[in-house]
């Protein structure tokens, strides 16, 4: 599939496309809120994300074709004013969440009858979209402060969604205040990190900072605001060992929202990281490299082995694919320590297969949510019997997650691993390896349970899950096989977007 | 020359920032929940004064409104859920946190040495787009208010992300604590007009006049420190000053819960909505100068703000007006429904509701 070719709107509204991509899920949460019952509500949320994904589709085209975008808000030129730019990296990013965000609205009309009161169901789609606002907005802004904003906004609404899954586990609701705890934390780390660098340098544009950051690796405040920087949106990212709010909050939260949340919010905040680290601090820095060897493939590593051992052990099954969700964070991490476009690119690319992947993975769980409150390993014993079409879904998320051939696991897999070999770290490459085995282990586990064992006597029964379900189910269950076979999209963007910030690196 | 100015200055701010140390180590130490929500709002008070040392008014109005004064509310109203004494910790689950917070003020420490003087007219902050914002907002914008122009115009896209922040927080309030089971929040026990006719009196004095200075707030930030965000703020304080001497049932009859949300939702509506007008007429988003078509503007008559024959960029002025109605739908909306969520649920009707 050739990106260039896709003119997927009129020139006139592909100039608007960006701030389009981010209004309209906002003005969509407004109506939302004032949405007289919860279908209605449902209908909305369907119709903004669906244009949002639209856009996303358009901006991505136009990068392919023009290179990076840059769109001024209030008429102003930066860095005087805000302005939107994105390039190649952001435009795949920004798919992923418009992609996954409509599946998930389309899917959220049964999952939230389920899991959710229903008074509370126009405000709960308000709180999703304007999760979706601020994650489109976090990637395509080309400020360091309204990054900060739009960080606010998808995590603010989200920590009530968390919680809102309380009337199916009260769990929900300690998960949901740790996780607003920590995430607080992180956004105040990053904040007070983009101060500094705002003392330092007088501007708050990504790419006027990185012009004047050049000469400044030695300041205190710009070495300080970067160590801020990155461990607020490590908090974020779910960076091991700051990854303690997520499993509970993806575990216990309602269904809709772990999948919504694994599928694209740490992807955001590893997003902006990258930014960060490849784009606005000082070429060859000291501490930027130091950070990249010392620090984030350790990390990295760590996250891969403990986590995918944490998820062998666990007993709850959304706990097993919560705790995988941070050994893939790993994964991603490892490519970004190899520092070079290769490495960046096979990251971005593993980023959006995850995503993929995982949405996929709570979708089919949340669908057998509607007819089974199971939540332990043991009782999805036989659901592949009762539920082939959500089993097979889950089957093929779960494949990719392991990195079988034909998938788009595989593929991102064998990309970090094939730029590890070149950049001569065998370590990670015998890492991913290592992780790889504990990820066959864990998701064995899984599939053993769900296809091979016989319901236990009284259990109840799981259902196929209704047609309003399957279909998005399917759809990113087909997703993950497509650019199994078919890499060419996603490719193009994340090797564009990762050369381009690797064009001004030596 | 300015040396005796300089070290009056000098003094105060060191005693400011020592009594913010104190006031923060009091917080820490003392167990008393009530006693350390008051002298958190005390070191916003302090915090606020010291801004004003700084020459931060517009922050120091901020400071003073939410954390002074509608932080603490809220923050009473959740300690009457709650027990009032914190939990004794033992200090060996003290070890790792002490440890982290020592590196985070080390690091605060360390990079002070990379940060200019303060007020060094040479410093980054002060040479570069801050310079350029005090050169150009007059031509550009017109508002005499610096402030206003970076946070309503040249910035106005965070300001709205701002004021989206404060919805999001408004539909977090309502999901959690604005359904479910309540008491009524009845005015104190006896017949009515008893011995609160004073309270009584010199509220229904104050709500409008309270009111009325919201609405100053509101209009003046154009001109001096102010805007939506207080004034909002303010506004919000009357209505629950109305909620706490007359009662919950009062106030939901004037104002129901439902129509604060709304309101909430149709300020940010009033916001973008902005934005895509400015997208209609030809501009981008948030083009305050787009805002209005040349027929409109031709029919503004010429002495609208004072002098005719200054020119006026009249597209900026309805633009920020806008945008900061909508900024203070929202923050009132949002306070009022944040303090409609904790009124009136009581402990029995929280263990009620978990039994359920």
């Amino acid at each position: 599939m050739q990106l260039e070719a896709l003119y997927v709107a009129q020139p006139a509204l592909t100039a608007q496309a960006p701030i389009l991509a981010i209004a309209v899920p906002l003005i969509g949460a407004c109506a939302a809120a004032l949405a007289p019952s919860g279908r209605a509500g449902w209908m909305i949320s369907v119709v903004a994300a669906m244009v949002s994904a639209w856009m996303a589709l358009a901006v991505a085209g136009e990068v392919m074709r023009e290179g990076v975008i840059l769109y001024q808000l209030g008429g102003f030129a930066p860095p005087a004013g805000i302005a939107l730019r994105v390039d190649a990296m952001g435009a795949l990013i920004a798919l992923l969440i418009g992609a996954v965000g409509t599946l998930a609205a389309v899917f959220s009309g049964h999952s939230l009858a389920a899991e959710v009161r229903p008074e509370k169901h126009t405000l709960f789609q308000a709180g999703f979209l304007l999760a979706q606002a601020g994650m489109v907005g976090l990637v395509y802004t080309g400020d360091a402060f309204n990054a900060f904003v739009f960080l606010e906004v998808s995590s603010i609404g989200t920590y009530a969604l968390v919680a809102a899954g309380e009337r199916r586990d009260r769990r929900a609701l300690p998960a949901a205040f740790n996780y607003l705890i920590m995430g607080t934390i992180g956004a105040t780390f990053y904040v007070i990190g983009v101060g500094f660098l705002y003392g330092a340098t007088g501007t708050l544009n990504m790419a006027d900072m990185a012009a004047r950051l050049g000469t400044l690796d030695q300041n205190a405040a710009v070495q300080a605001g970067f160590a801020f920087i990155v461990a607020g949106l490590g908090v974020k990212a779910a960076m091991f060992p700051l990854h303690g709010w997520l499993p509970g909050a993806y575990a216990h939260g309602p269904s809709l929202i772990s999948l919504f949340l694994a599928a694209t919010a740490t992807k955001a905040a590893i997003y902006l990281m990258a930014r960060f680290l490849f784009e606005v601090f000082p070429d060859g820095a000291a501490f930027g490299d130091m950070f990249l060897q010392w620090v984030l493939a350790p990390l990295g590593a760590a996250a891969v082995i403990v986590c995918s051992l944490q998820a062998v052990f666990a007993r709850e099954l959304r706990r097993m694919i919560a705790f995988s969700s941070v050994a893939q964070v790993g994964f991603i991490f490892l490519g970004f320590s190899l520092a070079n476009a290769s490495g960046l690119s096979a990251a971005l690319f593993y980023m959006t297969a995850h995503g993929l992947m995982k949405a996929a993975m709570f979708m089919a769980l949340g669908g057998l949510a509607i007819s089974i409150g199971a939540r332990r390993l043991e009782d999805f014993a036989g659901v592949a019997r009762e539920a082939p079409w959500t089993a097979v879904a889950f089957g093929i998320g779960a494949a990719s997650l392991v990195g079988t051939p034909l998938t788009m696991g595989f593929l991102a897999k064998w990309q970090i691993m094939e730029a590890a070999l070149a950049g001569g770290r065998i370590w990670i490459f015998a890492v991913m390896a290592a992780g790889s085995v504990l990820t066959l282990v864990y998701v064995g586990r899984i599939i053993e349970v769900m296809f091979f064992r016989e319901p236990a006597p009284g259990a109840p029964r799981a259902k196929e899950s209704p047609v309003g379900v399957l279909v998005p189910l399917l759809i990113l269950a087909g997703l993950s096989l497509w650019f199994g076979i078919d890499a060419s999209l996603p490719q193009q963007l994340a090797q564009a977007g990762a050369a381009s910030l690797f064009e001004v690196r030596p | 020359m300015t040396a005796p100015v300089l070290e009056a200055s000098f003094a105060l701010n060191v005693a400011l920032l020592l009594m913010l140390v104190v006031l923060a180590a009091a917080v820490v130490w003392t167990r008393s929940l009530l006693a350390a929500i008051l002298l958190m709002s005390v070191y916003s008070l302090v915090s606020a004064t010291w801004l004003m040392v700084m020459d931060a008014p517009d922050v120091a109005f901020t400071e003073a409104v939410v954390g002074a004064g509608i932080s603490t509310i809220v923050a009473l109203g959740a300690i009457l859920l709650t027990r009032g004494e914190a939990v004794r910790v033992s200090w060996k689950r003290q070890v790792v946190p002490g440890l982290l917070a020592g590196l985070v003020g080390g690091l605060l420490i360390y990079a002070m040495s990379g940060l200019p003087d303060f007020g060094d007219p040479a410093s980054p902050a002060n040479s570069h787009v801050g310079r350029a914002y005090l050169e150009t907002a007059k031509r550009d914008i017109g508002a005499p208010n610096v402030v206003t122009a970076v946070l309503g115009s040249y910035r106005g896209f965070d300001t709205l992300g701002e004021t989206v922040v404060i919805l999001a927080a408004c539909i977090g309030v309502a999901l959690m604590l604005g359904f479910g089971p309540r008491a009524t929040l009845a005015p104190p026990a006896g017949a009515p007009g008893d011995h609160h006719v004073v309270l009584r009196v010199t509220a229904k004095m104050l709500v409008p006049l309270i009111i009325l200075f919201a609405l100053y707030v509101q209009f003046h930030g154009d001109l001096g420190a102010g805007g939506g965000f207080q004034a909002g703020v303010i506004a919000a304080v009357a209505i629950i000053l109305h909620a706490l001497v007359f009662g919950l049932r009062e106030t939901t009859a004037a104002i129901p819960p439902q129509a604060a949300r709304a309101v909430a939702a149709l300020g940010v509506v009033v916001y973008a909505g902005v934005g895509i007008v400015c997208i209609v007429n030809g501009g981008g988003f948030l083009d305050y100068d787009h805002l209005l078509t040349p027929q409109i503007e031709a029919m503004i008559p010429a002495g609208l703000l004072g002098d005719p024959d200054k020119p006026h960029h009249w597209g900026q002025y309805f633009g920020i007006l806008a945008i900061e109605l909508g900024v203070l739908m929202t923050v009132s909306a949002t306070m009022i429904t944040i303090f409609y969520g904790f009124a009136g649920r009581t402990i029995d009707a929280i263990a009620a509701e978990l039994r359920r």
